[in-house]
């Protein structure tokens, strides 16, 4: 969401700059002081904090004076960790499989609900229900419901003769925190496609029409189209989230078993809060943060080299 | 639009069935024995209904209530506090000019990207220095001040006409009056679907109790839910439903009663 928001605003702070605005001096820096005070407080100086300690060999326990500034020293050892590089396959992983999963199911869901149906209110509501139920009531209905011996999901999938064993199993545990990722993430892509589906251009369908047009023509020459900025804009977001996911992972597989769910994020935790490898652990955190940011900016380029050549 | 097909709608149905089925499970778990959880094949409709569960977690030493209050406290001072900076802060940058706004602004910019995951560890260090790791302000002061929130105002107040101000200005308001009085009161929906969303972030929020709170007399909902697994890792499966279905209540409460609003925000705040 943030980073749509960023863009538009970007574009029109240069717009709209001076326009009917008288200049209010001192006066506008009173009213953006509280918020600012706290901004710099509780985000920026933390911010500050990670670029320094992200150079240094630091744990909880030495204090403050026992910070010790050791250059790159952690970013070098990044390169030769192989719990690093472990935890980046999985999280890759993890965003290609789930993302475009919810992606498609969300545009196929969000072009459904766009029909007249029977009860399409209540539908739209029970798609988005997951969304915005806490993570852990969440997770621990599904752990207890993929439990590998009596949950429901293996008593439906006990009928062809399927018995994954879920969370306790090396194979199955990343695909069952896909699986509720997937669940989790299709109503909120079914409504942003909902949105922008209702803002697509009538006229041309009725001339798609009056031509004669299949579905599948007017689906792939005017609803495609017209949803392509939406789809982007829910690449980017779903891909950062998910690259950050991490609550239902620590909540229900803590990274196991063994390390088959430590994705990048759950191994920055481990490092900061379980290791107390505090240096170590913000030397991880930039650089998956610099690696998210690349893919998101070629994601955006790429939205616009299409846009420009359209 | 083509003419509707009833039958289109059966699918979908069948679908939106399998996405209630968790939900489902949840409460008909809360009301049954713990011999009766895994039952196979499912025993959808409990027999005997055991009520005793809600009461469990209702009441005595095991009840989530504390932990509801110290959510909706938390939720509270968050969403005023966010509601009061950011339209402020919002205002400003839309619609005032000083030196530096611009540049100010692009700061905002730049800070919004950062993963709240990337600022664990500092804040974990900060409000331990600072004394409040371990308190509920750990979880309320960095929700107070939110640059998202800050830029949904300023997107608001920047598409309304500057004429209103220049009417009032020659009345002789004065600039807090000119917010107050004349761009405040057309806020209002925006406020009300920031104020949503913010709540629905605040109480469901896990992660950053998870790192900052350590007290299980201070857990919030969330992470209170966790009580009820013990240290072999074993959930006891009534109570935790009974307390998981009462941990929603308030969030599909607000759903259900604001859910044109809610639909709103969520699809106007990120890509329009």
């Amino acid at each position: 969401m943030a980073t749509a928001t960023l863009v538009t605003a970007g574009t029109k702070a240069r717009t709209e700059q001076g326009r009917g605005i008288r200049p209010s001096g001192w006066i506008g820096f009173l009213f953006i002081a509280p918020n600012l005070l706290g901004v710099v407080a509780f985000t920026l100086i933390p911010l500050i904090s990670v670029l320094v300690l992200a150079f240094t060999d630091w744990n909880l326990v030495s204090g403050i004076g026992g910070i010790t500034f050791t250059g790159i020293d952690n970013f070098v050892a990044i390169a030769r960790d192989p719990g690093f590089w472990h935890a980046i396959g999985l999280t890759l992983v993890y965003v290609v499989v789930s993302v475009p999963l919810t992606v498609v199911l969300g545009l196929a869901l969000g072009i459904a609900l766009n029909r007249p149906l029977p009860g399409r209110a209540v539908l739209r509501a029970i798609f988005f229900l997951p969304y915005i139920v806490n993570v852990v009531a969440i997770g621990m209905t599904w752990l207890m419901l993929m439990n590998p011996k009596a949950g429901l999901v293996n008593q439906v999938l006990d009928v062809f003769g399927l018995r994954p064993g879920w969370f306790a199993s090396s194979h199955w545990a990343l695909p069952a925190l896909i699986v509720m990722a997937v669940w989790g993430g299709v109503g909120y892509c079914s409504l942003i496609y909902l949105s922008a589906l209702q803002d697509a251009p009538r006229q041309l369908y009725e001339a798609a029409d009056i031509d004669g047009a299949s579905a599948w023509a007017k689906f792939r020459v005017i609803t495609w189209p017209s949803l392509l900025p939406t789809t982007i804009f829910l690449l980017v977001t779903l891909v950062i989230g998910a690259s950050q996911g991490f609550g239902l992972i620590a909540l229900i597989t803590a990274g196991g078993p063994g390390d088959v769910t430590t994705t990048i994020s759950y191994y920055m935790y481990q490092t900061g809060f379980q290791f107390y490898r505090f240096g170590y652990a913000s030397a991880i955190g930039l650089v998956t943060f610099a690696g998210v940011l690349v893919l998101t900016l070629l994601t955006w380029r790429a939205q616009r080299g299409r846009a420009l050549n359209d | 639009m083509t003419r509707s097909k009833w039958w289109w709608g059966i699918p979908l149905w069948v679908l939106a069935i399998a996405f209630l089925a968790p939900f489902a499970w949840m409460i008909s778990t809360a009301l049954k024995p713990d011999v009766d959880a895994y039952k196979i094949p499912m025993q959808w409709i409990p027999h005997p209904f055991q009520w005793d569960n809600f009461s469990t977690v209702l009441s005595g030493a095991t009840s989530v209530l504390p932990a509801f209050g110290r959510s909706v406290f938390v939720a509270v001072l968050r969403v005023a506090g966010e509601l009061t900076t950011a339209t402020m802060a919002g205002y400003a940058f839309a619609r005032m000019s000083f030196k530096g706004r611009d540049k100010l602004f692009l700061l905002y910019l730049a800070t919004a990207i950062i993963p709240a995951q990337l600022l664990l560890v500092p804040r974990f260090i900060y409000f331990q220095k600072l004394g409040l790791y371990d308190t509920l302000w750990a979880l309320i002061l960095p929700g107070m001040f939110t640059v998202l929130g800050t830029f949904l105002m300023r997107q608001f107040f920047v598409s309304q006409p500057a004429e209103f101000a220049e009417a009032a200005r020659m009345d002789g308001a004065n600039e807090w009056r000119v917010f107050t009085r004349i761009y405040l009161p057309l806020a209002t929906p925006v406020l009300s679907a920031l104020g949503i969303l913010a709540f629905v972030w605040s109480w469901n929020d896990y992660e950053t109790p998870l790192v900052l709170i350590s007290n299980p007399d201070r857990y919030t909902l969330p992470l209170s839910l966790t009580n009820f697994v013990d240290e072999q890792g074993q959930i006891a499966p009534g109570v935790t439903m009974a307390a998981s279905v009462i941990s929603i209540v308030p969030v599909l409460l607000v759903f259900i009663v604001l859910q044109r609003r809610f639909i709103a925000a969520m699809t106007h705040t990120g890509i329009k």
